[in-house]
């Protein structure tokens, strides 16, 4: 039996949240905005909170307990995270501020060197703006050309013409595991083998999947796999770039500071090796032990019983709001991960999440950092209620009854 | 935070669903395009000003029922006045938004623009109702892009 067949103690779970049980405009908060940013339970709030009470100083510093204390601390978390993805080596683990970092330190350092005039970059057409931003910067340095892959009215993308647009003139493909707006879980894997089959290296944007599934990049067989820890319940501030060894060794550093140096003279400098090559700088110590603590606090719950309850919220939502006459969801993709976006009727999300707002419920109204996902399916925004392990099915219901009223004020 | 239908009244629920003064003018004096990124909201905003009289105005564009309804009253308040009553009102009506001029108490032209007093209580949504007022200072004063953001 796996631990998926049992449910999880959502009360119990709850209790970690101390937002989740103090009033919000007089009501119960209901968060469904987990997208945006997962709260964050007590035991990360505390192990960072100890940490900097009892355990703070600079790492890979000096000479006293404290540091190396502090330095152990830092690379536990480290290798937590190796675990937590299933990487190969610890030096493969590359702290950044998030997953707009990740992307940027790739392009600025491996798209930099990689990408000549003329070459291409290839996207998928659901990508967030941090995963397009970077690589027009660079496409417009070296102009290189951005080609697109394409998806369907359904949210899902069309892989039939993949070979066709993996040229020899691609130098990467970047994709997102799980889109924010359409919820799409991405058939990465198959995505990456044929990528590879073209000689082509992939870049992830795990931020939507490294919270929700069960990710491996060995077996994803992925270059490059990115995500930020304010997502899966840790602080803000903490990212992680993972990256296959050969590429991360050929790659010139990105920023030059303290701690990335082996020797410095005035003639040369020598840098360190995987990973603190690109870490200059104090880096975010608290933040990286937070984002430790929170893999052990998603792990002790259970990241296949996360799913399985995940899964069964989207699908009850789904099925709600499907009643609703005048909802439609957008992104209707057979694999998807807990998040629902929507229109209704011709009402504004900003209207519908100042009515829901003022209900207790949170809800993100807007583009979502996705305008050529609004674009595609001819529409200015979308309201989106995202689901996390805390939730339960009575906010469901609550959002429901939200709607509905909503609908009674622009009656 | 106040009761949101406060502010979602019938009568901006009614502006947002039929906006007045809705389309393009051929021909301007004064043009802007207002941004709000945050939300989304796009206007642009023609204006005919002649013998110091805001002769005509119209605006298209696309947002919520906020930025919609208070394009349209905006666009019925200042049609046909002078120029000068028109600046003094882009003025109290952000005074308002900020919570400096309270239209109960304090002397004001604004009349039933008063509807929108509301929205002070809803910071996220100022900007959806400020936007055309920013647009129209822009157009007058000679900008022609205007972010609220």
């Amino acid at each position: 039996m796996t631990t998926a067949t049992l449910p999880l103690d959502v009360a119990r779970i709850r209790q970690d949240f101390p937002a989740l049980t103090t009033p919000f405009h007089g009501k119960p908060l209901i968060y469904l905005d987990s997208a945006v940013s997962a709260l964050t339970p007590r035991p990360v709030v505390d192990r960072v909170s100890h940490y900097q009470s009892f355990e703070h100083t600079n790492v890979h510093r000096g000479v006293s307990t404290l540091s190396q204390e502090a330095t152990d601390r830092f690379e536990e978390a480290r290798e937590k995270v190796r675990a937590f993805i299933n990487a190969p080596s610890a030096a493969q683990i590359i702290w950044t501020r998030g997953t707009t970092e990740s992307v940027n330190l790739v392009a600025q350092t491996f798209g930099r060197a990689q990408v000549k005039t003329g070459d291409e970059i290839l996207l998928s057409a659901m990508e967030h703006h941090s995963n397009i931003v970077p690589w027009q910067l660079l496409a417009e340095e070296k102009g290189a050309k951005i080609r697109v892959i394409p998806m369907n009215d359904a949210g899902e993308l069309i892989l039939d013409d993949l070979e066709s647009l993996l040229t020899e003139r691609t130098r990467i493909l970047c994709v997102t595991h799980v889109s924010n707006v359409l919820g799409t879980i991405n058939p990465v894997k198959e995505i990456i083998r044929r990528a590879h089959a073209k000689g082509v290296p992939v870049l992830v944007d795990g931020a939507q999947g490294a919270p929700h599934l069960a990710v491996d990049v060995a077996d994803l067989d992925a270059d490059f796999y990115v995500f930020s820890g304010h997502k899966m319940s840790g602080p803000t501030g903490i990212g992680v770039l993972y990256g296959r060894r050969e590429l991360l060794e050929a790659m010139p550093p990105w920023q030059g500071g303290g701690s990335m140096i082996l020797s410095v003279t005035w003639e040369k400098t020598t840098f360190c090796g995987l990973p603190t090559k690109f870490e200059a700088g104090t880096p975010a110590i608290a933040q990286a032990i937070g984002l430790g603590a929170a893999i052990d606090y998603l792990q002790g719950i259970g990241l296949d019983r996360i799913g399985a309850h995940e899964h069964d919220l989207l699908a009850y939502a789904t099925e709600r709001c499907a009643t609703i006459p005048g909802l439609r969801i957008i992104g209707q993709a057979k694999a998807k991960a807990s998040v629902l976006s929507f229109v209704l009727d011709d009402i504004h999300p900003h209207d519908i999440g100042s009515i829901l707002d003022h209900e207790g419920i949170v809800v993100r109204a807007g583009h979502h950092c996705a305008q050529p996902v609004m674009e595609r399916f001819r529409i200015p925004a979308t309201t989106r209620a995202s689901f996390s392990y805390f939730n339960t099915r009575e906010e469901i219901d609550a959002l429901v009854s939200g709607i509905l009223k909503v609908q009674e004020i622009f009656k | 935070m106040s009761d949101p239908r406060e502010l979602y009244q019938q009568v901006i629920i009614e502006h947002n669903k039929k906006p007045r003064n809705y389309g393009d003018l051929e021909c301007c004096t004064h043009h802007a395009h207002g941004l709000n990124p945050l939300c989304g909201d796009d206007i642009v905003l023609k204006v005919v000003v002649a013998d110091g009289i805001v002769q005509d105005i119209r605006f298209t564009g696309q947002g919520c029922a906020i930025s919609k309804a208070s394009s349209s009253l905006m666009t019925v308040n200042v049609k046909g006045k002078p120029l000068a009553e028109a600046e003094l009102m882009v003025e109290q009506f952000r005074e308002m938004i900020r919570g400096t001029l309270d239209t109960a108490v304090d002397p004001n032209i604004l009349g039933r623009l008063s509807l929108f007093q509301s929205v002070k209580n809803l910071p996220s949504r100022v900007k959806c109702a400020v936007l055309p007022w920013a647009t129209l200072a822009s157009a007058l004063h000679g900008d022609e892009i205007v972010s609220t953001e």
